[in-house]
């Protein structure tokens, strides 16, 4: 206990001494705490929606008009049957109209539809639903081989329908600011990484003659290092609450406001704030505590 | 994550009580051994050869024995091994062959983490005083006592009285650059035999001071060793050792050279030592006490 007692005291007291290098520490942890902070909900909310497009990208296969329900359903098995297949819907004509009602609503368009006068153009469908939009082009040509003599898997099918291209042009969007915005976090992560520990560095440089000292006097390793691991976790603790303190205060005037008018942002399944905090809180506590702890190795080889 | 590294801490505390208590029994044990009549020198050296890293061969095939309450010293010029020397009695370079025992224990089958519990029983001085700069006399001194983990009403007890021992009493709450050389280095004494150890090393003690400091220094010295502390002295000095007819170690080149018994040596308190140095020297007091000088002796600062 008298130890733990020596121990934070000489830890504080190597703070107050060397009060510029501390504050650089303490700096760069807020400063790697509030990106993390800020990244971490951005790139869980653009993947989010990368998985709502996702879930939207299918396959439209149409039959011929003439074709009967029979050969419709003899072609859904077939598809069925596709390597990499997750499922299909078979849209009779009058379940494709009201689909195609749902979709466009009350507009001019719609009142259009409403006044079919009991005729359906609709031939049967089938939406064909894959394990991973990305094998979307795979199941196309497997449906309808390309060039000019291949016949499609059912004669059934008159085309296929890939549909949706706005949709795949958004998924590449968000790929790439996804991978653009990870990309951009790792780099800062280990920027900052190595600005804590040479920091720290710098202070147990400044101190290495008391390093001297202890060892001299007979201190035994843990003993000259735990200090220093202590002096690592005030900074790590202090940088992290002032940065969780400055998110917080940007959650509540920037983005509480906003969710509110736009129903966008309710959408996204961001990250919780709780967790969160508890994450960055822990991960800079660690990586100063560490830094410190391991850069003392060097200088306490008996 | 705080809970494990709270319980290593506390595995660390009791490990290092258990230790204390371990070496509590040691000492005990030690001093039931005195009575004994055969005990082991406190330094031996059979054939000890010390290579650095590069191939330079620092020691070879050193072999000497000092026995317990002996005053020593080591003399030889830049780089002959002297250092080093030292370096290998408190472990911090281990022979490449050889034997190198303290007190009877051959520090190459020391344990690593043994070694800082042989510093413990070591104190060491060296030319550069070592001090910690932003610490008082009392913080400076006390500082060993803490890394032993020895209790507090113990530390406010020893440390003025080691104070007092080395004539520092006025300047216990003195920081280190407020201090002369020589009063730095009986802080510095002060801090390695606050302890008692049975052993004690100064490098170059005097190396930085004044002719009339260094009779003081060397006073002081003696004093200790008439406390029963075996003492070994490395230093540049030699009119100095010529004065203080002890036994002489000379080194050159890594190899002891020269093994001098002190053939004039006589028993004499520490204050009949300082008045016969002084007025060997021809330094200080010897010349007001109106000591009859011998006019052959060498002049001061030669």
């Amino acid at each position: 206990m008298r130890r733990i007692f020596f121990f934070i005291a000489e830890a504080f007291r190597a703070l107050r001494r060397s009060a510029s290098p501390s504050l650089a520490a303490i700096v760069t942890v807020v400063m790697t705490t509030l990106l993390l902070g800020v990244f971490i909900p951005v790139i869980r909310a653009s993947s989010t929606t990368t998985e709502n497009v996702q879930s939207q990208l299918a396959l439209y296969v149409y039959m011929y008009p003439d074709a009967t329900k029979k050969q419709a359903q003899a072609a859904e098995k077939r598809i069925n049957k596709i390597h990499r297949v997750k499922n299909t819907d078979f849209v009779s004509p009058n379940e494709g109209l009201n689909r195609l009602r749902e979709n466009i609503g009350k507009s001019e368009i719609g009142k259009g539809i409403t006044q079919l006068q009991g005729k359906n153009p609709l031939p049967y469908s089938v939406v064909v639903h894959p394990d991973d939009p990305n094998d979307l082009p795979a199941i196309q040509r497997a449906i309808t081989p390309p060039g000019k003599h291949a016949k499609p898997i059912s004669p059934a099918i008159q085309e296929v329908n890939s549909g949706q291209k706005a949709a795949q042009a958004i998924r590449t969007v968000t790929n790439a600011v996804k991978v653009m915005l990870t990309v951009i976090a790792a780099l800062l992560l280990i920027v900052s990484l190595l600005l804590i520990a040479n920091t720290i560095r710098l202070s147990i440089y400044a101190r290495r003659r008391e390093v001297e000292v202890m060892r001299l006097v007979g201190a035994t390793n843990w003993f000259i290092r735990w200090p220093f691991v202590i002096e690592g976790l005030v900074v790590g603790l202090t940088g992290a609450a002032i940065a969780v303190g400055m998110l917080w205060i940007g959650k509540v005037t920037i983005i509480d406001p906003l969710a509110e008018n736009f129903a966008l942002i309710d959408n996204f399944s961001t990250v919780g704030f709780v967790p969160l905090i508890i994450v960055l809180l822990a991960a800079s506590i660690v990586v100063s505590a560490l830094g410190s702890g391991i850069t003392l190795r060097r200088f306490l080889r008996v | 994550m705080r809970g494990a590294s709270q319980k290593t801490l506390r595995m660390a505390l009791l490990r290092t009580r258990r230790r204390r208590n371990r070496a509590r029994e040691g000492r005990t044990r030690g001093d039931d051994a005195a009575e004994r009549p055969r005990r082991p020198p406190i330094v031996e050296l059979r054939d000890a050869t010390v290579v650095y890293p590069g191939g330079h061969v620092a020691l070879e095939r050193v072999s000497f024995e000092i026995a317990r309450g002996e005053f020593v010293f080591v003399v030889g010029p830049t780089g002959c091994g002297k250092s080093t020397l030292i370096r290998t009695l408190i472990g911090e370079v281990r022979p490449a062959s050889g034997e190198v025992l303290i007190a009877g224990h051959d520090i190459d089958r020391l344990r690593k983490r043994r070694i800082p519990h042989l510093r413990r029983r070591i104190g060491t001085v060296f030319q550069d005083f070592k001090l910690l700069p932003n610490r008082t006399v009392y913080d400076n001194v006390a500082y060993t006592l803490k890394v032993t983990g020895e209790r507090r009403s113990e530390i406010r007890r020893k440390v003025p009285e080691i104070l007092r021992l080395v004539g520092l009493q006025g300047k216990v709450h003195n920081y280190p650059d407020q201090l002369s050389g020589g009063e730095q280095q009986r802080v510095s004494i002060a801090r390695a035999f606050v302890n008692h150890p049975p052993l004690l090393l100064a490098d170059e003690p005097t190396g930085n001071l004044d002719p009339e400091t260094s009779i003081g220094i060397m006073q002081l010295l003696y004093r200790i060793n008439r406390t029963g502390t075996t003492v070994l002295v490395v230093t540049h000095d030699r009119e100095m050792v010529d004065k203080m007819r002890r036994r002489v170690l000379a080194l050159n080149e890594g190899r002891l050279v020269r093994d001098q018994a002190a053939a004039t040596y006589h028993e004499e308190s520490t204050s009949e030592f300082g008045v016969r140095v002084r007025a060997e020297m021809g330094v200080g007091e010897g010349h007001t006490n109106g000591e009859p000088i011998e006019p052959t002796a060498s002049a001061p600062g030669s």
